[in-house]
């Protein structure tokens, strides 16, 4: 039989599925099974983004409560007493409560909004439309991969309620401190509430990963090549990837960890007093649980970054009308970072108690990354040469991402030496760095994706006003709060500290950190401006009155405006050519489902 | 949508699953890549603290007993019966798939069951031991057995030993629990209906990688 045999069924259930679509309109779908329990590739992508905003919200306010802290160190600011409680007494929080919410800021932002929200919202939405599929491999668990994703942000959520406060240790949980109840109040309850969200998470980014891997590389649709797809989709699957292999180890770290704390057992533990008292614990290493947190976690930034690359290639090559440059180099570049990934973890440990002949080779792998890295940046900027650019919000986000990928990046160069990591790890430079290339460049790629698919999601369109200004605060804004950081922490001032201004050495940036808590503020404000766009426009915003409003020529602009579970009302339609034919022979852009003429050469 | 094969077929153009197999039969690959990296996770962290341990407890002096033989001096008896067991497990695995390319539901629904036995007669073994050498006083946190150098050891043989194989006993428990639903399904005739026996490959594949890894884990905590 049996492979003619399955492979013909599981054509059979595409149209099946399409067939009942068609059947179903007549008799509208129930609230439940449409906007809740959605098998809709498209509805959970839009559950994954709005979820991911209401974490980036949270996430953003708790680091405006910090910057208040550290831009005013003598003031009191008593509306924080009646939101935190005895967190804030007298208007000024605590040292405990710092850390809680630097630790809770780090990880909704790397997790849930970056990864959950970015990756989640883009390769659910884009993946089925882009490759030209009805739906996902598998719907039922793409639907239950947003579920889990659910459960861990109510328990990620229950941990910030919860009397002894949310995990406190660090968005890396590094042990001993995590695994020691009797450490901090922050390695109560809180850890373990952290480490159980954590661990549903990693079942949902698994249970999405493999869904996108085996629909894009098993649904194209005809003549959709490997070569012939965006590179939105090709992001979208070395991220898959990478969080297919790296994510379980994270997950080995935390079952580990998890044992350390209430099995007596000592995996990370030896060698330790608690208040004058020694503990039993021996044996263990705490620098094992670093190797498998970075195993993940290095690769953690670029599952982060990889979708914002292939969104900004989309977004640049459409917004100025021009062929992507270097198609197969970004390719090459994106698979050259998916491997590199893997072999550069142990930098973010070059200080602590890594044999530096081992650091030697962390340090050349890890400056090799940086050869893909200026392949993209250069293509990028080739694109935009001498294009007919159109300025809308998504391109100016996909070129800001380009700048802040480039003076973020430059940073990571200096890091990446051992040697200049003495001076400057565990700096505000650090800060600087990775929030600019990772946070800012993140950020900037998500923003230049909703505001280009917006339409697709929603049929209609986002305010442009409204995107322009969030665009040019939020970009000056991100340079102006990370740029002084870059010269304090060349100062040597250090992360993680509550109050600087009792050390004469940093007490001289209590200015610039006044001013940067002030951006803080501003920028934070403008992104809620975003938000109130992004809800107004779902129900007010100008109506989508053409197919293709971007004049792109991928494949989801060939559906419906508002396509109905399936995609394609008809047949899947055929591809024939890759998706950056613009300016092609004497026309502004030529679809993907256009066969290649006969005086015509494919690109 | 016409599936037939043909010599000048492009597989990667689209339009056909390019390894010629189903997207779920795809994704168990990919999942089991994963698992196997969870594993590989476990194993080497054991490997790191016990490279950096200057001594360790001696697996022969350790796992020596067998059911109903008293104080009998018999190591490694008893796990090496466990693995043949387990090993015996996949090959009655590797008939019930191919009575499925056969579609010979009476002989799927036997070797199904035979699995299904093999996997639960490893469990029981592996709560025998686990009770035993709890008896012995061993527990996670707690490690009765001297280093083979006689000094006193640290916890973590225990340690690792209850987790790791905890951790592979749990795998076990859940392919057990699926070939239990395969083959009720088997039994139902829902896999007659449907045309093919693509399901019982697919549990198959995790049977078997479930074996694989117990190979490993075997070697590190048994035999080296």
């Amino acid at each position: 039989m049996s492979n003619e045999a399955t492979l013909h069924s599981q054509q059979e259930v595409m149209h099946g599925a399409h067939d009942h679509h068609d059947h179903e309109h007549h008799h509208e779908d129930n609230f439940i099974s449409k906007y809740v329990f959605s098998l809709d590739h498209k509805m959970i992508a839009k559950q994954f983004l709005i979820t991911g905003i209401v974490w980036a919200i949270i996430g953003a306010f708790f680091s405006v409560v910090f910057r208040l802290q550290l831009g005013f160190p003598d003031a009191t600011f008593p509306w924080l007493e009646s939101i935190l409680g005895h967190w804030a007494k007298g208007g000024r929080i605590t040292p405990e409560a710092y850390y809680a919410l630097v630790t809770m800021h780090g990880t909704i932002l790397v997790f849930f909004v970056l990864t959950a929200g970015l990756s989640g919202t883009f390769s659910n939405l884009l993946i089925p439309l882009q490759v030209g599929a009805r739906d996902m491999a598998s719907p039922f668990m793409n639907c239950l991969s947003y579920w889990f994703f659910f459960l861990a942000s109510l328990v990620m959520m229950a941990s910030l309620f919860v009397q002894t406060g949310p995990a406190s240790g660090g968005w890396t949980m590094y042990p001993p401190l995590s695994a020691l109840g009797d450490a901090s109040i922050g390695s109560k309850i809180g850890v373990d509430l952290w480490l159980i969200s954590m661990a549903l998470f990693v079942v949902s980014q698994l249970l999405g990963g493999l869904n996108y891997i085996s629909t894009l590389l098993n649904m194209r649709t005809k003549g959709m090549s490997m070569t012939k797809m965006p590179l939105t989709i090709w992001s979208f699957f070395f991220t898959a990837v990478l969080g297919v292999l790296s994510f379980p180890v994270l997950l080995s770290g935390f079952i580990l960890l998890l044992m350390d704390r209430h099995a007596g057992t000592s995996f990370y533990l030896s060698d330790i007093f608690i208040a004058g008292k020694a503990l039993a614990n021996e044996g263990g290493s705490a620098i094992l649980y670093q190797h498998l947190f970075w195993f993940l976690g290095h690769p953690e930034v670029y599952i982060i970054i990889l979708p914002a690359m292939g969104m900004v290639s989309e977004v640049l090559a459409v917004s100025s009308r021009k062929p992507i440059f270097g198609y197969l180099a970004m390719i090459g570049s994106l698979f050259a970072i998916c491997i590199l990934a893997f072999l550069v973890w142990a930098h973010h440990m070059f200080v602590t108690g890594l044999n530096p002949f081992l650091g030697a080779f962390f340090v050349l792998l890890t400056l090799l990354i940086a050869v893909p890295s200026a392949i993209k940046v250069f293509n990028w900027l080739t694109t935009i040469w001498k294009g007919n650019i159109r300025f809308t919000p998504a391109s100016l986000f996909s070129i800001g991402f380009v700048s802040t990928f480039i003076s973020g990046g430059l940073t990571g160069i200096w890091l990446g030496n051992s040697s200049i990591d003495i001076h400057l790890h565990d700096t505000y430079f650090v800060i600087a760095h990775f929030h600019i290339v990772m946070g800012v460049s993140a950020f900037f790629g998500m923003f230049a994706g909703i505001y280009h698919w917006f339409p697709k999601m929603y049929g209609r369109f986002m305010n442009n006003t409204i995107g322009y200004i969030h665009f040019w605060v939020t970009l000056i804004g991100a340079y102006l709060i990370f740029w002084p950081m870059h010269y304090e922490g060349m100062a040597g001032m250090p992360r993680r500290y509550f109050d600087y201004s009792s050390w004469t050495s940093f007490n001289q940036f209590g200015g610039l950190n006044q001013f940067i808590s002030i951006v803080v503020i501003l920028v934070f404000a403008t992104q809620l401006l975003f938000v109130f766009n992004f809800f107004y426009s779902i129900f007010k915003g100008r109506k989508l009155t053409e197919q293709n409003p971007w004049k792109a020529t991928s494949l989801e602009w060939t559906t419906p405006i508002n396509p109905g579970h399936g995609n394609w009302p008809g047949e899947i339609p055929e591809v024939h050519r890759w998706a950056y034919d613009y300016s092609k022979d004497g026309r502004d852009f030529i679809p993907q489902t256009e066969p290649i003429g006969p005086n015509e050469s494919a690109h | 949508m016409d599936t037939a094969v043909t010599a000048k077929k492009k597989w990667w153009d689209g339009g056909y699953s390019p390894f010629n197999v189903s997207y779920g039969k795809l994704m168990m690959w990919y999942f089991l890549i994963s698992d196997a990296f969870t594993f590989g996770a476990l194993l080497i962290s054991y490997g790191t603290i016990r490279f950096s341990s200057t001594s360790w407890p001696d697996p022969n002096e350790v796992f020596r007993s067998f059911p109903g033989m008293g104080h009998a001096n018999l190591p490694l008896v008893f796990v090496s019966l466990m693995t043949f067991i387990l090993i015996m497990s996949s090959v009655t695995m590797v008939l019930a798939v191919h009575a499925g390319h056969m579609r010979d539901k009476k002989a799927v629904a036997k070797w199904l069951t035979w699995t299904i036995i093999g996997g639960a007669c490893f469990l029981a073994c592996q709560a025998w031991e686990w009770t035993h050498l709890y008896h012995e006083g061993a527990w996670w946190g707690r490690n009765p057995f001297h280093n083979v150098d006689g000094t006193l050891a640290s916890t973590n043989f225990t340690n690792f030993f209850f987790t790791i194989t905890g951790f592979h006993g749990l795998h076990v428990t859940s392919g057990v629990v699926l070939n239990i639903v395969i083959l009720a399904n088997v039994l139902k005739g829902t896999y007659e209906e449907r045309g093919h026996y693509e399901m019982v490959e697919k549990v198959g594949l995790y049977w078997h990688f479930v074996d694989l890894v117990w190979v490993f884990v075997f070697t590190c905590f048994y035999l080296l």
